[in-house]
């Protein structure tokens, strides 16, 4: 841990900051450090919140230096409610951060570009901000018309609405309306209600951190292990306790196959969104082999009961790693014909390339994190810059694409997949290594009072950042999840400007960004 | 025997779907629905009442109807080798394009009158590409009409083969690729329109008729098995000559059909859809073809002077 006047660095999961040791800046100068570092591209913001505690109203704000790996740590506390000067007028990418402030507490933001609802929780500040009044943009337009999708997916996949507005089949502007999925969950990991610890028949204090865990693994399905991770090493790092190496390496391997299974399975969906019917039906088929192996380590399919703090319920065995190895290796041959087909055809070529394009310049600009920073020449991979777990021993590098188009997020996932296949042997050949037993799953750890701690995870759709902060008796106060969504569902819209409106769906596909991650 | 067309027309309908289906349940390596899965998919919508939006009107209730009867009404025109069609006069292709048309404009109007913005965009680009493959069939009919001198479809067809032109075989394989890729345009499916996809930004005809429930829907499903057979037919009266063993021609009827069957549904395996604004050049291409076959026609048979 670092300090200077004017910030607290950290490590990704390190030991905790104390509070009080995060230095308190006037608005002024917290305004002026966040945006001078935020012109700079080796910084973007992980999370941006604020708590009442006590009279003030204290706002947290961390940000990635992919330069050094660490985490910078900044704060400002404000009382009254005198509107603060927006920071979004000078860095765009703090726009979604401001806007989440804005309707939980009641903070206002001048010179913010529009301070839109963004998921209506139900302790919002403006109760009378709901669904129904939600202020789209509009054009007026003699020729112009408007299309609305959703909230029902046509798939009935989860809820979503979305606000074209178009030239006959051009799209000028995409809004996209979220919130539907809201389920309180940051609420609920502060929440020590008996209720729902009784409902789940376990006992005080480990019951507590076992329906965490639970509740991690729910924040976004397809990501399981990787919500689940960020949790466990979060927990770990709040109590001061440090995983066997074992156990970091099976963390990541999990992560990895979560990686390879869904990557698969989006490379099927592309397929099936431009009705390239065999490359669908042959992706489909090797997802399940993946997701198959991990039912056969953990007895679930999305990796659930994986990932708990302290330890697991599953660790590898000898049987298990062979069975992974041999699977990943039958997959990654039958997966890399697959693509060559795929990614060589002219009629798929035809609707994926220069489809959908996020310039590089656009995706620093909205804060464009994971896959969708990738695409487009912007390196942003956790597991190269602030390494965690087992990736500090195994050093990962970040597989980039230029195009930025639905053509690169594609290859991109082409090429991740053949690259986590080599992970997951170095890991294997890692965990070989160790003699340490992972042990049993630790729910009563104790945190460290008055404290916040960073743990930062790359989970197949980006980095996913998980903050949380104690009281005075060691009891989470704070809990902020951010999912990569946020962020990225700006470059969906922007993906789309000038396209047909009939290439919206491959290019949402190519994004596959969640509903529920950013609801939470 | 006038009826032999209009029957074996009517009995192919019912087996097109399912070698589709079949094909591409093949071709993708899966075990996939039977050959009579389509079927009884309709019965069970046949037996199904129908649910409408109160936002629809009288407009929407007959559509399904109309484009049925006009399907069938088509099926009338068309002879079944030297067999005359059971309507048969000069200039019979002009009304069996625009009962198709007819049943088409339906479509259209009932789409418009749900409202819903997604049913306007699909009956806009409906009626977009259904302009642009006009041309295609009407300068391929012409054509036809030219090198025989006749203008009715049993005429045509009946001497198609007579008039012992060498150059018969060459228009014969050029009318029956441009059938059937007026067939596959007409009915929505490769590489213009995807009849499987979820989409609905993506959908051309599948989104207008989103609104359809139970027995208007098993309606308009037939209409579509129709409208391929016709074309099947058409495709078949095009390369089968007029004078063989009656038992040997049904029989090479149903294979021309199945043949247009297989290759639809090996289109849709092995390649994805076009992009929405490439389907107008692709269109447009047919009817470039049709053109050039006219301009041949007119140069071979010395009309040009």
């Amino acid at each position: 841990m670092m300090k200077s006047n004017l910030y607290t660095e950290v490590k990704n999961g390190s030991s905790p900051v104390n509070i009080s040791d995060i230095p308190v800046l006037d608005y002024g100068r917290f305004s002026e450090e966040v945006c001078t570092m935020l012109t700079e591209e080796r910084f973007h913001c992980l999370s941006y919140f604020c708590y009442p505690a006590g009279e003030v109203m204290k706002f947290i704000c961390c940000i990635a230096d992919d330069g050094s790996g660490t985490f910078r740590i900044l704060s400002h506390e404000q009382t009254g409610s005198a509107p603060l000067l927006s920071l979004t007028a000078k860095v765009y990418s703090m726009h979604i951060f401001e806007r989440e402030i804005s309707e939980n507490h009641g903070v206002m933001f001048e010179d913010h570009p529009w301070l839109k609802p963004v998921r209506y929780p139900h302790y919002r500040a403006d109760r009378q901000s709901v669904m129904d009044n939600y202020p789209f943009y509009e054009i007026e337009g003699e020729e112009l018309h408007e299309v609305g999708v959703g909230p029902v997916h046509a798939g009935v996949i989860e809820p979503g609405h979305f606000r074209f507005i178009c030239n006959g089949e051009k799209v000028l502007h995409l809004e996209i309306q979220l919130g539907y999925q809201h389920r309180g969950i940051e609420r609920l990991f502060v929440d020590n209600r008996a209720g729902l610890r009784n409902a789940l028949l376990l006992e005080s204090e480990a019951g507590d951190g076992m329906r965490r865990a639970l509740l991690a693994e729910d924040i976004a399905g397809d990501s399981a292990v990787s919500h689940g991770l960020a949790h466990a090493q979060l927990t770990e790092s709040l109590a001061l306790f440090e995983p066997p190496a074992s156990l970091q390496a099976e963390r990541c391997i999990a992560l990895e196959l979560e990686r390879i299974a869904v990557h698969i399975g989006d490379t099927a969906a592309l397929c099936g969104d431009v009705a390239y019917q065999l490359g669908q039906v042959a992706c489909e088929a090797l997802r399940t082999m993946v997701i198959n192996t991990t039912q056969y380590w953990c007895g679930n399919r999305f990796g659930k009961g994986l990932i708990r703090p302290g330890g697991t319920n599953f660790p590898v065995t000898e049987l298990i790693a062979g069975e992974i190895l041999t699977v990943l290796e039958e997959v990654d041959r039958r997966y890399s014909n697959v693509v060559d087909c795929v990614y060589t055809l002219p009629s798929v070529l035809g609707r994926f390339e220069d489809i959908g394009v996020i310039t590089r310049a656009q995706a620093i600009s909205i804060g464009a994190v994971g896959m969708a920073a990738r695409t487009c020449g912007v390196p942003r991979d956790i597991r190269a810059t602030h390494p965690f777990q087992q990736y500090r021993q195994t050093p990962v590098t970040a597989v980039m694409q230029e195009s930025g188009d639905v053509l690169a997020r594609g290859r991109l996932r082409a090429l991740e997949v053949k690259e986590s296949v080599k992970i997951i042997r170095r890991l294997i050949d890692e965990w070989r290594k160790q003699s340490v037993e992972s042990g049993q799953p630790r729910y009563n750890l104790a945190y460290r009072p008055d404290s916040l701690a960073i743990s930062v995870t790359e989970g197949w759709r980006g980095e996913i950042c998980h903050v949380a902060v104690t009281d005075h008796k060691g009891r989470l106060m704070v809990y902020k999840i951010k999912d990569p969504s946020m962020h990225n569902w700006m470059a969906l819209a922007l993906a789309v400007r000038n396209q047909e409106i009939s290439d919206f769906p491959v290019c949402n596909k190519s994004f596959n960004l969640s509903y529920c991650g950013h609801d939470l | 025997m006038t009826m032999a067309g209009f029957i074996l027309i009517a009995v192919a309908a019912f087996f097109f779907p399912g070698i589709i289906l079949r094909t591409k349940s093949i071709a993708s390596g899966r075990k996939g629905p039977g050959l009579f899965q389509p079927l009884q998919d309709v019965a069970v919508l046949l037996k199904k009442g129908s649910v409408f939006s109160s936002t629809t009107g009288l407009i929407f209730r007959i559509a399904p109807s109309v484009t049925l009867v006009s399907a069938a009404c088509a099926m009338m025109l068309l002879p079944f080798a030297e067999q005359k069609a059971l309507l048969s006069f000069e200039g019979d292709f002009i009304l069996f394009a625009y009962m198709l048309a007819l049943g088409k404009f339906f479509t259209i109007i009932a789409a418009l009158d749900t409202g819903s913005s997604f049913e306007g965009m699909g009956a806009s680009r409906e009626a977009f590409f259904s302009m642009l493959v006009e041309p295609a069939f009407f300068v391929l009919m012409a054509t036809f009409a030219m090198f025989t001198g006749y203008t009715s479809f049993s005429v045509i067809f009946n001497h198609f083969f007579i008039t012992g032109n060498d150059y018969v075989l060459i228009y014969s394989i050029i009318g029956a690729y441009l059938l059937a890729q007026i067939a596959m345009v007409e009915n929505s499916r490769f590489p213009v329109d995807d009849p499987k996809t979820h989409l609905e930004l993506t959908m051309i005809h599948e989104v207008m008729i989103l609104d359809y429930s139970g027995f208007d829907k098993a309606l308009i499903h037939i209409g579509t098995w129709l409208k391929f057979t016709l074309y099947g037919s058409l495709i078949y009266n095009l390369v089968v000559p007029a004078g063989w063993n009656l038992f040997l021609k049904i029989g090479l009827f149903f294979g021309v059909q199945a043949l247009l069957a297989v290759v639809i549904g090996i289109t849709e395996s092995f390649r994805a859809r076009n992009k929405m604004n490439k389907n107008p050049k692709f269109i447009l291409t047919l009817s470039a073809i049709a053109l050039i076959g006219f301009t041949v026609i007119l140069i071979l048979t010395d009309k040009l002077a």
